[in-house]
């Protein structure tokens, strides 16, 4: 049992619809804090649909009906004293396709603060001690420093994922979702991503969504495991990958469906 | 030697081909016919308009007012008058259709209100401008007793390029990619600061566009302005910048050609072809800027 307090997201009875076709069904979830945790599963098992639910990115959609409780950091998050735009402070998301906005890496990095902040609360000293902050955990700052004019959206590919991480960090979120960061991205870039994930562990909860089993294998603390909706399995990664307690696990990460 | 001779060459064209390539060059001959001929009118007009007005056309023609019964002179009052109604009726029709737009792209849920709505828009865009010409009279000239008027004539041509404003500019919101607006709203942005630092800045080429491309409809539009505001004949000093009272009736170009051509018994016969030119050269100035405009709006670095 983990203590309430290591506790970063826990789902009671979370269902989904989308129109008529139920995407989640009945997800109980706990996920510890300051780990790295990947969803796995084949296209279509709500792995996404679930990341989404966690700063309620998905109601934007207006077929969209929830039932069950989503719990971050001990706060129900559906509750009537909850404001979108504080939840998403503190849940960040990262995207498949970067999505740098189109201005410069500068303001890309101070948006939040200055979304957040009324015109004028924000220094400029305050302003760039962020963005040297937020670049140097992401490992931009080096490469960066002398073209922070530039726009975001001419980076390299790896870059701009770094910079959409980057973009969050000045915000102090607590978690980081991340939904198949890299699927746009070379070997390197994959391979950067990860180590950057892993220097972000314990400072942030980490939840991320692939596609990918080896990344999932190399690149994550604890795994679960869905199908169909439904949560299958969630067990330490190591644990997860040499010995799946449910045959139909043993199946998916034996490569006889997905 | 091989056997070359025996076997029929591999990638010889067979009889099927050539068959098929027959038809690939009528097919290509019809579509370059079809071009051509969509070609020919429009040279064919901006020829024989130049060359019949040839005569009249001059700096003179663009400044002075017209003389002796209209059968001399420039079309300055008219020329005025149609930059007047083009204006005014934008100054209104532009902010309430872009808000609007902004408002049924970014907030609107979908929902029965909103295809209501949409549905509304795209009916009032279809609605022929002589219908929209009898409701200004009845709304703008008598129920607000605003009177033949400038100001009647630019709200029934406001009303009438509202909807089409509308669409454009929503067309042009919905081309910022979403993954911007997500973006922004995985920071906590507000819709409205998602729209100011994003949606706008992205999309302010393609609303611009939209709203100039309607000068020139506005400016060509002469049932709407017949009704409700403009005249054959008002006499006005040439060169005048501001000749008009709002509450006036004015000339317009494409009311003064329509005159010219019909009421108006042994007029020069190139002043009526000379304002044709100049009402054409309006409208393909303001498409040229709205053509440049979205040039350099699309010369911007890609996302």
């Amino acid at each position: 049992m983990i203590p309430p307090d290591d506790l970063a997201i826990e789902t009671r009875g979370l269902n989904l619809w989308y129109g008529s076709f139920q995407a989640l069904r009945n997800v109980n979830l706990r996920i510890r804090r300051g780990i790295i945790t990947a969803l796995i599963g084949p296209s279509g098992c709500g792995k996404t649909t679930l990341l989404r639910c966690f700063n309620r990115i998905n109601e934007r959609d207006p077929n969209v009906r929830t039932t069950g409780e989503v719990r971050i950091l001990g706060h129900e998050i559906h509750g009537p004293h909850v404001a979108l735009e504080e939840l998403r402070r503190h849940v960040g998301m990262v995207f498949q396709r970067p999505n740098p906005l189109p201005l410069s890496v500068y303001e890309n990095v101070v948006f939040g603060l200055r979304v957040h902040c009324s015109a004028g609360a924000l220094t400029r000293d305050e302003l760039d001690a962020a963005v040297e902050s937020a670049l140097t955990e992401v490992g931009l700052w080096r490469d960066l420093r002398d073209r922070l004019d530039r726009r975001a959206t001419d980076l390299q590919l790896e870059q701009q994922q770094k910079l959409c991480i980057a973009r969050l960090l000045p915000l102090k979120p607590e978690l980081i979702l991340m939904d198949e960061p890299c699927s746009a991205l070379d070997v390197e870039g994959t391979h950067a991503i990860e180590e950057l994930m892993f220097s972000l562990r314990e400072r942030y909860t980490i939840v991320i969504v692939t596609h990918n089993m080896a990344q999932a294998r190399r690149a994550s603390d604890e795994c679960v495991f869905m199908l169909l909706g439904e949560l299958v399995e969630h067990r330490r990664t190591a644990d997860l990958f040499l010995a799946p307690s449910d045959p139909r696990t043993a199946e998916y990460i034996e490569g006889r469906y997905g | 030697m091989s056997g070359g001779t025996a076997s029929p060459q591999p990638f010889a064209p067979t009889a099927g081909l050539l068959a098929r390539r027959r038809r690939e060059r009528l097919a290509r001959g019809v579509f370059l016919a079809m071009t051509v001929l969509m070609i020919l009118p429009l040279a064919g007009i901006l020829g024989y308009l130049v060359v019949r007005a040839w005569p009249s056309l001059s700096w003179s023609f663009l400044v002075e007012a017209p003389a002796r019964g209209m059968r001399e002179g420039g079309i300055w009052p008219a020329l005025v008058g149609t930059i007047d109604l083009v204006v005014i009726s934008l100054a209104v029709a532009a902010p309430i259709g872009v808000l609007a737009a902004i408002y049924l792209n970014e907030y609107a849920r979908d929902n029965w209100v909103h295809r209501v709505v949409n549905l509304a828009v795209i009916t009032l865009a279809g609605v022929p401008s002589i219908v929209h010409a009898l409701f200004g009279l009845g709304a703008f000239v008598y129920a607000a007793r605003l009177g033949y008027s400038i100001l009647s004539a630019s709200l029934t041509l406001a009303l009438m390029t509202l909807p089409v404003i509308i669409a454009s500019t929503r067309e042009a919101l919905a081309s910022v990619p979403r993954s911007f607006r997500e973006a922004c709203w995985n920071v906590g942005a507000t819709r409205w600061q998602t729209i100011r630092a994003v949606v706008l800045p992205n999309s302010i080429g393609g609303i611009l566009t939209g709203i100039i491309l309607q000068v020139s409809r506005a400016a060509g539009e002469t049932a709407p302005i017949m009704f409700t505001g403009a005249v054959f004949y008002k006499a006005v000093r040439g060169g005048t910048l501001l000749p008009y009272r709002l509450d006036e009736q004015c000339m317009a170009l494409s009311m003064h050609l329509y005159t010219l051509a019909t009421q108006v018994p042994n007029v020069r016969p190139s002043i009526p072809y000379a304002t044709a030119v100049v009402l054409l050269a309006v409208v393909l100035l303001v498409n040229a800027a709205a053509i440049t405009l979205r040039l350099r709006v699309r010369t911007r670095p890609k996302w």
